[in-house]
Formats: C-alpha cells, sequence, structure tokens
C-alpha cells in the first residue's frame, strides 16, 4: 500500500515555477531518498508534502486521504506526518523530555505519564538516557538532531520526513544520526528523506530519486542510479558531488 | 531552469480547489460582517435604554456645543503636534545617547553607565504628572533661564520621560542582536563603537521597531498633558470651553481630535509590522 502519493504536483513562488508536475509514490515500510542539486526543489517538495506550502496543482494523498483538499483540517494530516528539519528546530525553552512529548501530549491526547515513558524509553534506545532532563543548547549538534528525530517518531507517524537532516552537522556528528535513521529505517518506518549524504543514500534506501529543475528526473535502485544512470543530468550531478 | 516559462495550466482539480477557497472567504467575510451588526445593535440599544442616557447625550454629545467649541481645540492641537514635533527629535537623540551609554563596555565609561542607569531608573519610576510639576514650576523658579512658554518647559518634560522609556527598549534591540554578529564584527578588525555603529545597532532597530512606534503612538496623546502647565493646548482649550458652557462636549471633541491624530500612525504601525514579518518568515502556510 501507499502511504504517500504525488500527483502531478506543482508549486510556484512568484514567477519562480519550483515544482512542475511531481509524481511520487513511496509504499509503506520503504526508504525513499531523494538527491538533486541546491535548488532543484527538494525542500520544496518536502514542505508541500507537510503543508507548509500550499500546492498550486496537483494531489498529494497520505495512505489514501487527499490532503491537498481545502476540506482537510490541515493540522490533523501534518500530526499524521514526523518531520526533521535541517536545523533541528528544538524548542530552547524546554527540557529534551517536553520536547519530545510535546505533541503526543498535546495533540495526540496521550497520558503524560505515558508520554514521558515513551520518551524516556525512546531516548535511551538511541544513547541519550542521561540528557532527558537537559536544555536542548547543553547538547551537541548531533545529539540536538537525534532527539529531534525522537521527537518526531514518537507518536508513530505514518511518515517521517527528513529534510537534509545532517547538512548542518559537524562532519564527525553525522555518523551518530545516519545511524539512527538507518535503524529507523530496518525497524520498517517508511521514510522520505532528502539528502546530499550519497553513500548512505546508496546503502540504506530502497529507492533513490533523482530531482532536476523541479520535476523527478529518473528513479530507480540505488544500483540503477548510482551505478548506472539513464539521464545525462543524472550522470553529470553525481559526478560533481561524489569525485570531490 | 526555475522561472523559465513552462506551458503547465490549472488543472480542474484545481480550478475547483480555488472555487472551494473562494466560497470559504466569502462565507467567513459574510460571518464577519453579521456578527459585527448584531455585536453593534446590542450595545447601542443597551446604551440608549440606560436611564441617564437622555443626560447623558446633552451633557457629552451635544452637537451645537461641539460645533463652536472646534476650532478653538484644533488650534490647541496644533500646539500639541508642534511640541509632539520636537519631543520626537529629543527624544530619539537623548534615547539612543543613553542607550549607547549604558551598553559601553570597559571600567572607564563606569561614570557613563551610572550615569545612564540612573537616568533611566528614576525617569520611568516617575510618575509624568511629577516631572511636568518639577520642570515646568521648579526649573523656572531657579531664575537662570529666561521665561519661556509653558509649553517648552511640558515638551522638555516629555521627552525626558519618553527617553528614559526609548532607551530601554534600543537597548533591549542591541541585546536581541546575537552575539556571532558582534564575533563577526570584531574579528574583522572593527572596533567596539564601529561594531555598535554598522552592525548592532541597525539590526536591534530593526527588531524594535515595533515596540518604538508604539512609544510614539503613547506620546501622541501624553503631549496633552502639557495642558496642566497652563499651556493652551487641545485638551485647555477644551477646558476652557467646558467652564464656559457647563458642558462636556468639548473634551469629547478633544478626544476625537487626539485619535484622529494618531490612527494613521496606528494603522502604519500594523502595516510595517506584517511586512516585518512577511520579510523575515519562511513559514510558509503556518
Amino acid at each position: 500500500m501507499s502511504v504517500l502519493e504525488l500527483h502531478g504536483v506543482h508549486k510556484s513562488f512568484g514567477d519562480n515555477h519550483v515544482l512542475k508536475g511531481v509524481d511520487l509514490e513511496v509504499d509503506q515500510h520503504e526508504v525513499v531518498v531523494v538527491i538533486g542539486a541546491s535548488g532543484s526543489g527538494k525542500s520544496t517538495l518536502m514542505r508541500t508534502i507537510n503543508l507548509i506550502e500550499q500546492v498550486d496543482d496537483g494531489q498529494i494523498l497520505l495512505s489514501g486521504d487527499d490532503i491537498t483538499d481545502p476540506r482537510v483540517n490541515a493540522d490533523r494530516a501534518r500530526a499524521r506526518i514526523g518531520v526533521v528539519f535541517q536545523h533541528f528546530n528544538l524548542f530552547p525553552h524546554m527540557r529534551v523530555i517536553d520536547n519530545v512529548t510535546l505533541a503526543a501530549r498535546r495533540v495526540h491526547g496521550m497520558p503524560a505519564d505515558a508520554a514521558v515513558a515513551k520518551g524516556t524509553e525512546l531516548l535511551g534506545k538511541f544513547g541519550l538516557g542521561d540528557k532527558v532532563s537537559d536544555y536542548p543548547d547543553r547538547l551537541s549538534g548531533g545529539q540536538q538532531q537525534r532527539v529531534a528525530i525522537v521527537r518526531a517518531i514518537l507518536t508513530d507517524p505514518e511518515l517521517l520526513l527528513l529534510d537534509e537532516i545532517t547538512s548542518a552537522l559537524d562532519p564527525m556528528l553525522v555518523g551518530e544520526v545516519l545511524d539512527l535513521v538507518r535503524e529507523l529505517g530496518d525497524a520498517g518506518s517508511t521514510i522520505l528523506m532528502a539528502t546530499h549524504e550519497m553513500s548512505f543514500a546508496r546503502s540504506v534506501a530502497d529507492r533513490v530519486v533523482f530531482m532536476h529543475q523541479g520535476r523527478i528526473l529518473e528513479s530507480g535502485t540505488p544500483d540503477q542510479i548510482f551505478g548506472a544512470p539513464r539521464e545525462q543530468a543524472t550522470q553529470e550531478f553525481l559526478a560533481r558531488v561524489m569525485h570531490r | 531552469m526555475p522561472g523559465a516559462p513552462s506551458s503547465w495550466e490549472p488543472s480542474e482539480l484545481e480550478l475547483d480547489r480555488r472555487r472551494h477557497r473562494k466560497r470559504a472567504s466569502v462565507r467567513s467575510v459574510l460571518i464577519a460582517a453579521a456578527s459585527t451588526l448584531v455585536f453593534t445593535a446590542v450595545v447601542w440599544v443597551a446604551l440608549v435604554n440606560s436611564p441617564g442616557w437622555e443626560a447623558v447625550k446633552e451633557s457629552f454629545f451635544n452637537l451645537e456645543i461641539g460645533r463652536d467649541s472646534f476650532p478653538d481645540i484644533l488650534e490647541g492641537l496644533w500646539l500639541n503636534i508642534r511640541a509632539l514635533f520636537f519631543a520626537v527629535i529629543g527624544v530619539a537623540v537623548l534615547g539612543t545617547l543613553l542607550a549607547v551609554m549604558r551598553s559601553l563596555r570597559g571600567p572607564v565609561w563606569f561614570p557613563l553607565r551610572a550615569i545612564a542607569t540612573v537616568y533611566t531608573d528614576m525617569f520611568r519610576g516617575m510618575p509624568v504628572l511629577i516631572v511636568l510639576y518639577l520642570v515646568g514650576f521648579g526649573i523656572p523658579a531657579l531664575d537662570i533661564f529666561p521665561r519661556l512658554p509653558a509649553a517648552v518647559w511640558g515638551t522638555i518634560a516629555i521627552t525626558l520621560c519618553y527617553s528614559a522609556y526609548v532607551a530601554e527598549v534600543l537597548r533591549a534591540g542591541m541585546e536581541a542582536v546575537h552575539p556571532s554578529q558582534r564575533v563577526a564584527a570584531r574579528s574583522l578588525g572593527l572596533s567596539h563603537g564601529e561594531t555598535l555603529r554598522l552592525v548592532v545597532i541597525p539590526q536591534g532597530l530593526r527588531k524594535v521597531v515595533p515596540p518604538l512606534m508604539n512609544d510614539f503612538v503613547s506620546m501622541q496623546k501624553d503631549v496633552g498633558l502639557i495642558s496642566i502647565l497652563g499651556a493652551v493646548d487641545a485638551i485647555r482649550a477644551a477646558q476652557i470651553d467646558v467652564a464656559a458652557t457647563y458642558n462636556f462636549t468639548p473634551y469629547v471633541v478633544a478626544a476625537l481630535l487626539f485619535i484622529a491624530l494618531s490612527l494613521p500612525f496606528i494603522r502604519l504601525t500594523d502595516w510595517i509590522a506584517k511586512r516585518m514579518a512577511q520579510r523575515e518568515q519562511m513559514g510558509g502556510t503556518v
């Protein structure tokens, strides 16, 4: 079953036509990695799926529900999707445990003690057990990003959107975040991820999607895309990012 | 290439969505209009049916007396506008000076820092009326200044009070600029002063534009307080007419004029705040 379906999604900002008809499907338990140059529309794609941007045309279906229908409650749709941002976006005035349990308590109506128990368990599982009561500014970037991931997955979202989550991190800290994503993928989470980490994309993705000038130019298994890209633009992009 | 022309035409689905959004927005405008109408009607009926309404109407909303007092009050308002003009310039200069004095670093500057701190503490703590009395009646009594109109002393008193508030707002804005900006400027070799002038103040000022405009709106009406020193401004002119007619309508006229004076600026403040939010936002629909 498809968790996410995009049909002909368009998005413009003024004269800038950023998404020019994107079609994409993400199946349950699938890890799909979106690659492409800066400005190719990856981030805008992620933002339209989370309904942060209103699409100009086309449809986005989440587990079969058209979430671009204006009659749909956008907050309720967003609550079904977990999002992790490039700059973590943790709430600095809340402790780690309050950050990760906020949505569960306020949006999903989970009793506070159950949310805290689940948050503590997840944080412990991902090596953050001793940070539960700390404030985010006491944590390293990698730790903050792992907390942000825990915040996104605590409510068991149908889909996890990861938008260049390692781009703001020290190279030393990228590994710990990617290991966590790998664990989530192995555990069966449905993930759509935009990234510049090609080796990670190659080893973790079930499918790699190459975006170019607002369109999905090519899509396939990591071996197909990285081993034998068909399109010239894909070949040029990979040649530039792989041989730095 | 982004921005290249494309042959995209909105689909039937999108057109349907647009029609739906349009209908929804028309509906919310209609609901807002209806609810405003009902609210106004209820308030109006309650007012008109109150037992003392006839007496209140006669002594506060007497059209004839209002019309007669209008020219005097308008002339008085012109004094308020002039006082406001000079007070704003004074506050801008003195407020900035105080804010910079308070943010000076280093032991040499301790006296200046202390003066600025004591000044802002004192003038924010003192009721404006008392400052007006002290400046308006106290300083002329020293007999060291030539005789000046009461309005001048009133303007000085207002300037002294508001400078303290504005200085604190400016300082808060300067402190809200992220320390990394200061580090970046200093590492380019800029001095502390240059860093303040070229990097910190421009950014800090932008952050505090809304509270500053709020202080300005507040000043627009507080210049009316100079009337207690005897200056014939809008409030004083109204008071004279009230005493002559035993009717309070001139006060209502003065109030309406003060509102009319501040309204354009209040709207401008809202507009600027909205535009700043738009420029800084990457928030999309949320």
